[in-house]
C-alpha cells in the first residue's frame, strides 16, 4: 500500500516523495483505516505553483499536549515534520489555531479571521469533542461544519475533518457517536477528507499498540500517540493531494 | 361503531422483545467485541426500533383490553402508574451511574484526555445535575430509552382512546405529529444543551404503529405484507442497506457511494427516527413475519424460552441490562478488556438477565397461586405489556 501511495505521489509531484522515514511502521496501522480520502486540488495547485504548503490546524484541547515541550510533541508539529520528510523540496508550514473547550460553532466564529491571516492551502479541522460533551444540537453541529467547509473553500483552502479521540474511560459519559456520524456524513456530502482519529485510536487500543485505558499520567504514551497521528495525517494529506479530481475511487 | 378487537397474545412479541433487550445490553457496553453480532452493524435500524414497536404493540394489547373492560379513567390511571414506575427505575439507574463514573474517574489524569475530562464538570455542581436529571433533561449516555418510554406512555391514553374507536385516525394523528416534527424540527430540550437523543415526537410513530397493528391493523394489511412483492422489496432493501453500512466500516469504500445518493440519505438520523430506519425496521418485520409464522411450533421449544421470559419481564430486564452495561464498562477499564473477557462479560450479563426474568416469572406465578382473586393488573403483568 505504501509503495502504491508513494507512486501516486510521485506521479503528481515533481519533487518526488521521500520514503526513507517510512521503512518501519511504528504506528502499526493499515492506511485504509485512516479515513475517507477526497482530492485536494487547491493544495496540489499551491504546491505546484508556489512550492509551498501551508496547513492550518484549527482545533480544541485534543490538538495539544501539556508540558513544556507540548507544542513540539503535539500532532500539528509532528505533521509538519512528517510532511517535510515526504516532500523535501516543498516549503511546509503548519500553523495552529488551537484553544481548549471550543465547539465547532466556537471555532467557526474566529475561522474567517484566521483564514485571512494565515492563508492556508489546507485546513485540518479537529472538532466534535466539546460538542459531544455539551450535547450540542446535532443539527446545529452539522450546520457549523457545513459552513466551515464553505468558508475554507472560499478562502482557497482544502479541508480535512478530524473527529474525536477514542477515549475508553469516558465512553459511558460522552456520546461521541452521533457527532462522529455527522462528521462522516458532512465529509461525504461536501467531498472533503475525513481523518478518522476515533477509529485509528480504537484500533491501536484493540491491537495493544497503545494503552489508552490507563488512568495514570503517562506523558510519553500521549506523545507517541500524537506522533503517530501526525504521521498518519501526513499520509492522508499526501494521498489526497496526489489525487486528481474525479479520481476518488483509486486505492 | 364496533370496537377494535383485542387479539390473542403472540409469543413472537415476547421472543423478539427479549432478543432486542439482549442486543440493547450488548450495544450499551462500549467497545464490546460481541456487539458486532447485533443488527445495528448490518443495517440502518437497531434493537431500539424492535423494542419500541413491540412495546407499543403490547401496551395496546394490555391497556386496550383494560380500557374496553374498565373504562378510560382506570386504564389511563394504570398507564400513568406504569410511567411512574419507569421514572423511579430511571432515577435508580441514574444513582448507580453517578457512583460508577465518580469511581472510574477519581484517579483519571491522562494527558491525552484533558479535553474529555471536562465532561466531569457536572460532578462539581451536583445540585443542578440532580435536579436536571429529575426533570429528565440531564440524561447520561445510554440512559435515553426509559425517559422516551415515559413520554410515550404519557401520550398513550388519548391515542389509545382514539385508536379503540377510529384506529386509522389515531395512526394518522401520529403520522401528522411525526411530519410536523420534521417540518418544524421539534424536540424536547436537554441539559446542559441540545435536545433529547430519542426525540419522543418522532419515536411515538413506531409505538403507535405497534399499537395500531395490535388492534387490528396487522390483520388488515396481512395480505399485502405476505405478497411476494413486499417480500422481495424488503429483501432488496435490506441488502442495499447492508451495502451502504459496509462503507461505514471500510471508509475507503465511502467514495463509492454516488454523491447524489449520499446527498439524499445522509445523515441517517437516529434522534428523529429517520424514515430510512423505519423502512429498514419494516423490512425486517415483513421477513420475520414471513419466516416465523404465528403458530410456529418452534416458539414453544426450550431454546427460545429464555428470550421469551426476558421479553415478558421487559422493564426489569431492561433496567438490569443498563446496570450490567455500566458494570461491564467498569470491568473493561479497571480490570481487563481482553477479547476473552469481553465475551465472558457479555455472556454472564445475558445469563443474569435470564436469571432475573426467571425469578420474576416465578414470583408472579407464586403470587397468583397464593391469592384466589388475582390483583388487578396482574394479567397485564403476565402479558408483559407494561414495559
Amino acid at each position: 500500500m505504501k509503495s502504491i501511495v508513494a507512486g501516486l505521489i510521485g506521479l503528481a509531484m515533481c519533487a518526488g516523495p521521500s520514503t526513507a522515514a517510512q521503512d518501519s511502521n511504528p504506528c502499526g496501522l493499515a492506511e485504509s483505516a485512516v479515513g475517507a480520502v477526497f482530492p485536494m486540488p487547491r493544495a496540489a495547485k499551491a504546491i505546484e505553483q508556489t512550492g509551498q504548503l501551508t496547513v492550518l490546524v484549527v482545533g480544541a484541547g485534543s490538538s495539544a499536549l501539556p508540558g513544556p515541550d507540548g507544542a513540539a510533541r503535539a500532532y500539528p508539529a509532528r505533521l509538519q515534520v512528517a510532511l517535510a520528510g515526504k516532500w523535501p523540496a516543498v516549503k511546509v508550514k503548519v500553523i495552529t489555531d488551537v484553544k481548549p473547550r471550543r465547539t465547532a460553532a466556537d471555532m467557526l466564529t474566529g475561522l474567517g479571521a484566521v483564514l485571512s491571516a494565515v492563508k492556508p492551502s489546507v485546513v485540518v479541522w479537529q472538532t466534535g469533542t466539546n460538542d459531544a460533551v455539551a450535547g450540542v444540537d446535532p443539527d446545529a453541529f452539522n450546520a457549523a461544519l457545513d459552513r466551515g467547509v464553505t468558508r475554507a473553500h472560499a478562502a482557497g483552502a482544502d479541508l480535512v475533518l478530524m473527529n474525536t479521540q477514542y477515549s475508553p474511560r469516558t465512553e459511558t459519559m460522552i456520546a461521541v457517536g452521533v457527532y462522529g456520524d455527522i462528521m462522516r456524513s458532512v465529509a461525504l456530502h461536501r467531498e472533503v477528507s475525513l481523518f478518522d482519529r476515533f477509529s485509528v485510536m480504537k484500533t491501536w487500543s484493540e491491537l495493544g499498540i497503545f494503552d489508552l485505558r490507563s488512568a495514570a499520567n503517562k506523558l510519553d504514551t500521549a506523545q507517541r500517540v500524537h506522533d503517530c497521528i501526525g504521521r498518519l495525517l501526513a499520509d492522508l494529506l499526501a494521498e489526497a493531494i496526489s489525487r486528481r479530481a474525479g479520481d476518488t475511487n483509486k486505492n | 361503531m364496533p370496537a377494535a378487537v383485542v387479539p390473542e397474545r403472540d409469543l413472537r412479541l415476547d421472543l423478539f422483545r427479549g432478543l432486542a433487550l439482549w442486543l440493547i445490553f450488548l450495544d450499551h457496553i462500549p467497545s464490546n467485541v460481541v456487539s458486532w453480532i447485533t443488527i445495528r452493524n448490518y443495517g440502518f435500524s437497531d434493537a431500539t426500533e424492535i423494542f419500541v414497536f413491540i412495546s407499543g404493540y403490547t401496551a395496546a394489547f394490555v391497556y386496550g383490553r383494560a380500557m374496553l373492560d374498565r373504562g378510560f379513567a382506570l386504564a389511563s390511571a394504570r398507564i400513568l402508574k406504569r410511567a411512574w414506575q419507569i421514572y423511579i427505575a430511571h432515577i435508580f439507574l441514574f444513582a448507580i451511574y453517578m457512583a460508577e463514573i465518580a469511581y472510574v474517574t477519581r484517579s483519571f489524569d491522562n494527558p491525552l484526555y484533558v479535553e474529555e475530562m471536562k465532561v466531569l464538570d457536572f460532578l462539581k455542581q451536583p445540585d443542578v445535575t440532580i435536579i436536571q436529571a429529575l426533570l429528565l433533561k440531564f440524561k447520561p449516555v445510554n440512559m435515553d430509552v426509559l425517559p422516551l418510554y415515559i413520554v410515550l406512555l404519557l401520550w398513550f391514553p388519548p391515542i389509545l382512546w382514539l385508536m379503540l374507536r377510529r384506529a386509522d385516525l389515531a395512526l394518522g394523528v401520529s403520522v401528522l405529529v411525526y411530519g410536523a416534527m420534521w417540518w418544524f424540527r421539534w424536540n424536547l430540550p436537554a441539559y446542559p444543551s441540545g435536545v433529547w437523543y430519542f426525540n419522543p415526537l418522532a419515536w411515538q410513530l413506531l409505538f403507535v404503529l405497534g399499537a395500531w397493528c395490535a388492534l387490528g391493523g396487522a390483520k388488515r394489511v396481512r395480505g399485502w405484507i405476505r405478497s411476494p412483492v413486499a417480500l422481495w422489496a424488503a429483501g432488496v432493501y435490506l441488502v442495499l442497506a447492508l451495502a451502504i453500512v459496509l462503507t461505514w466500516y471500510f471508509p475507503r469504500l465511502a467514495p463509492l457511494i454516488p454523491h447524489w445518493l449520499a446527498e439524499v440519505i445522509y445523515p441517517i438520523d437516529k434522534t428523529n427516527l429517520d424514515p430510512l430506519r423505519i423502512l429498514h425496521f419494516l423490512a425486517l418485520a415483513i421477513l420475520t413475519v414471513h419466516f416465523v409464522p404465528i403458530g410456529w411450533p418452534g416458539l414453544k421449544s426450550a431454546i427460545f424460552r429464555p428470550a421469551i421470559l426476558c421479553g415478558q419481564h421487559s422493564l426489569e430486564v431492561f433496567c438490569l441490562g443498563v446496570f450490567l452495561s455500566f458494570a461491564a464498562h467498569f470491568v473493561f477499564t479497571e480490570i481487563s478488556n481482553r477479547v476473552v473477557v469481553q465475551v465472558l462479560v457479555s455472556l454472564v450479563g445475558i445469563v443474569l438477565m435470564i436469571a432475573a426474568a426467571t425469578l420474576a416469572a416465578w414470583y408472579k406465578r407464586v403470587e397468583r397461586r397464593g391469592s384466589d382473586s388475582p390483583p388487578p393488573g396482574s394479567r397485564a403483568g403476565l402479558a408483559g405489556g407494561e414495559a
